[in-house]
């Protein structure tokens, strides 16, 4: 998954957005359904002022959209709303210290885990969420994952969207190796990767150290096998059948990607598929538009398809998405405004022009919002409309915990697959080691 | 001409008032005077480094106050394969990067010593890779070591066609841990060269021109009058190298995040990589804690190996 869009891939488009938005509103319409049910009586505190957090925009349509539908909220309750916008990196730290601290920013939308990390300092939102879901078609089961405590029904995040890593691949060359597109099982991807090699138009995954796409490729691996870092229970899982069966799989697959993956960061592989040094990763919707707003790449960008990562052994495609996960903190003297401040974000006249503003870069987390135009735009695009429609998640299948987000960004799954790929240990030792590093970071405390 | 305009003249000094006397107290001064290093010391280098060894003590998370766990980080760091691997290569790459700098730092400066044109422009010019900032020259490097993109592949492949296939600077273990050494080397030298050129420059040519007229060749020249009389200077440089060289953090973050495999993972990308991103506060500290003992033992290797002369204490000859 690629964080890395330039502002210049989208100047042009945010200039006439922008340009867009201080008449009429420049997006298209959209046919989202909607029932009309009672909303939660939140009185919003007389004189509120409230301060948010986010991740910044990577788009700058983004951060205009988002910026107009809160101020339209603070003038029709003619209260104050500050959002600051923090970098992805920072984001985390920030939430941590203000969970710690008891101060600073009423609600933060942060990452999928922050909220189980920190649930007892959060003010519960189920009203607010059963209310958004009966609303919009229910929660997407990944929203339902991230947004609700562990085991239970109350809702702890409000997730925002998505964005997933599907496969970006070149027709012509899928093609050229025999097929019409990605195949679902583990043998016929194998074959297909083997054949592009032969072809000299090779796949590669990352396996270096890249947050996104490195544990996104991992992850895919292990779970399309059926295997886990963590068990429901939240013992560590790795050492099974299934993750050996997985590493040996990559063995046989590590030969033919493009050489060098394993130093790859989260950047590389967007760069050897601009230039036609590559024709088949996974990657989010940024790698598309960047081919495709640049004249030099346009044609690149017309041979490029997205599918679903392949199944495997698995019902469904085994991807899980970056989420956006927003939180208010029990120390916020306003919860009330926070709280119907999430709701009115969510809401179609607030939701759907900030959906496409993003392009498809965010899913929704609401069924509703399926039948948005930002899906019909581009068809190419439409793939990234279901990224929530899936039960993975970052440490599938436990409880989300500190230890997950922890786990994910030390690189456990991700150095696993290369220490087998690059022949440094075998399968067995290897797994051994993602165990022994898991269990210190899900170890009970 | 009336010199004694003055009305008030009297034979004695009026007595000072309270607050004169209180300020007059050589104690009171001696603490007024040492207050603000004091405090600037306490508050920026005392607190935060008792802090770290503090934590390096607990099992602090980001996000969960921790509680202290005795000896429990460093016991589980001492079976952790990942961190003895740091603990080698970030011994390995000072050692090799610190012998590199110093030999080709010392050639480098032993030829800007000599007389030549554009003398003055070419000793700056030798600044360069040092005054760029590191990240950059270590984001520059990591384009060059880039499995695709490479300048230097680039060349042997399509120019020279020597090879078939692009060089893999960082994919695998020793190549990569090679290329950040041969980087960090780049960086050092002229910090080397020019620390190393003032202190040639500050050798009497006299003591030359005797060698000269005694038939000294030139490596007994260089033996016997320029290296001893640089050694103190050299040993200075050296300690200052070798801190740098081994609490090294950019170029190695930059360039390979510790990869692959952690196999270029230094102490300080390290602890940086369990503290941070990871989010282990506490095992982060640990592993910089473990950094220490390393440090004073190089800092008083070179001082007392290479600095212990007589005549560097103000006493006699050698």
């Amino acid at each position: 998954m690629a964080f890395n869009i330039t502002r210049r891939d989208f100047s042009s488009l945010g200039a006439a957005l922008g340009a867009g938005l201080a008449g009429a509103p420049a997006f298209a319409q959209s046919n989202i359904q909607r029932r009309d049910v009672p909303a939660p009586n939140l009185a919003i505190e007389r004189g509120a002022t409230l301060r948010m957090l986010r991740p910044v925009r990577f788009v700058q349509p983004d951060e205009e959209v988002f910026r107009a539908n809160v101020a339209r909220f603070a003038q029709q309750h003619n209260i104050q709303v500050r959002v600051d916008f923090v970098g992805w990196e920072d984001i985390n730290q920030q939430t941590a210290v203000t969970a710690n601290t008891g101060a600073g920013p009423d609600l933060i939308i942060g990452f999928g885990d922050a909220p189980h990390v920190y649930a007892d300092k959060l003010i519960e939102l189920t009203d607010v969420a059963e209310y958004l879901g009966n609303r919009y078609g229910g929660w997407k089961t990944l929203a339902q994952r991230y947004g609700k405590r562990h085991g239970t029904n109350n809702w702890i995040g409000l997730p925002f969207g998505a964005s997933g890593g599907p496969l970006v691949w070149r027709q012509s060359a899928v093609r050229e190796a025999g097929f019409q597109s990605p195949p679902d099982d583990h043998a016929s991807f194998l074959r297909l990767c083997q054949a592009l090699r032969r072809n000299n138009k090779p796949a590669g995954f990352a396996l270096g150290n890249a947050v996104g796409d490195g544990n996104g490729f991992a992850n895919w691996l292990v779970w399309s096998f059926g295997g886990k870092l963590v068990n429901e229970d939240g013992s560590v899982g790795i050492n099974s059948r299934e993750t050996i069966a997985a590493l040996n799989y990559l063995r046989e697959l590590y030969p033919t990607f493009v050489p060098g993956t394993i130093a790859w960061g989260d950047i590389s592989n967007n760069r050897a598929y601009a230039s036609n040094e590559l024709f088949l990763t996974s990657n989010g919707v940024s790698l598309y538009f960047s081919l495709k707003n640049d004249p030099a790449t346009r044609p690149i960008a017309d041979d490029t398809q997205h599918t679903l990562m392949p199944k495997g052994l698995a019902s469904v495609s085994p991807m899980a998405g970056l989420t956006l996960n927003a939180m208010v903190f029990r120390h916020s003297r306003f919860p009330n405004a926070s709280k119907a401040l999430l709701a009115f974000l969510l809401e179609t006249e607030q939701y759907d022009p900030w959906l496409q503003a993003n392009l498809g870069y965010w899913a929704q987390p609401l069924n509703a919002y399926n039948t948005s135009a930002t899906w019909t735009s581009d068809e190419k695009v439409s793939i990234f409309r279901d990224t929530m429609d899936t039960e993975f998640y970052n440490g599938y299948r436990g409880p989300i915990t500190e230890g997950t987000a922890a786990a994910n960004a030390d690189y456990v799954m991700v150095q696993m697959c290369a220490a087998v790929a690059s022949g440094q240990a075998t399968p067995e030792a290897a797994v051994r080691e993602a165990e022994r590093r898991a269990q210190r970071f899900f170890r009970r405390r | 001409m009336d010199a004694t305009v003055s009305t008030h003249w009297s034979r004695n000094r009026p007595q000072p008032t309270a607050l004169a006397r209180f300020f007059d107290n050589k104690a009171v001064l001696v603490i007024i005077c040492l207050l603000p290093a004091v405090g600037l010391l306490t508050v920026f280098l005392t607190y935060p480094l008792g802090l770290g060894i503090w934590l390096a003590f607990t099992d602090q998370t980001i996000g969960r106050r921790g509680v202290y766990v005795g000896l429990e980080n460093f016991e589980f760091l001492f079976t952790d394969p990942i961190f003895w691997n740091a603990v080698f290569y970030s011994v390995f790459y000072t050692g090799v990067a610190t012998i590199g700098k110093f030999a080709l730092g010392l050639w480098l400066a032993l030829l800007l010593n000599e007389h030549m044109p554009f003398k003055s422009f070419i000793r700056a010019i030798i600044l360069l890779p040092w005054i760029v900032p590191t990240v950059l020259s270590a984001i520059a490097f990591w384009w060059m070591y880039d499995p695709q993109f490479s300048i230097i592949s680039y060349i042997f492949v399509d120019v020279l066609g020597w090879r078939s296939e692009n060089i893999n600077f960082l994919g695998s273990e020793w190549p990569a841990r090679w290329s950040l050494i041969f980087a960090n080397i780049w960086r050092g030298i002229p910090f080397v060269a020019i620390s190393l050129l003032a202190g040639l420059q500050t050798i009497s040519p006299s003591l030359y021109e005797a060698a000269l007229l005694d038939g000294a060749t030139p490596w007994q020249r260089f033996r016997h009058i320029t290296f001893p009389l640089i050694l103190p200077i050299l040993a200075i440089v050296m300690t200052f190298s070798i801190i740098f060289t081994f609490t090294d953090f950019q170029l190695v973050y930059a360039i390979t995040r510790g990869g692959p495999v952690n196999s270029t993972h230094l102490l300080a990308t390290l602890a940086f990589q369990r503290g941070i991103p990871g989010g282990q506060l506490g095992e982060g500290a640990a592993i910089a804690v473990t950094m220490v003992p390393f440090l004073v033992f190089a800092t008083l290797f070179s001082y007392f190996a290479l600095a212990r002369r007589k005549w560097q204490q103000g006493e006699g000859n050698d």
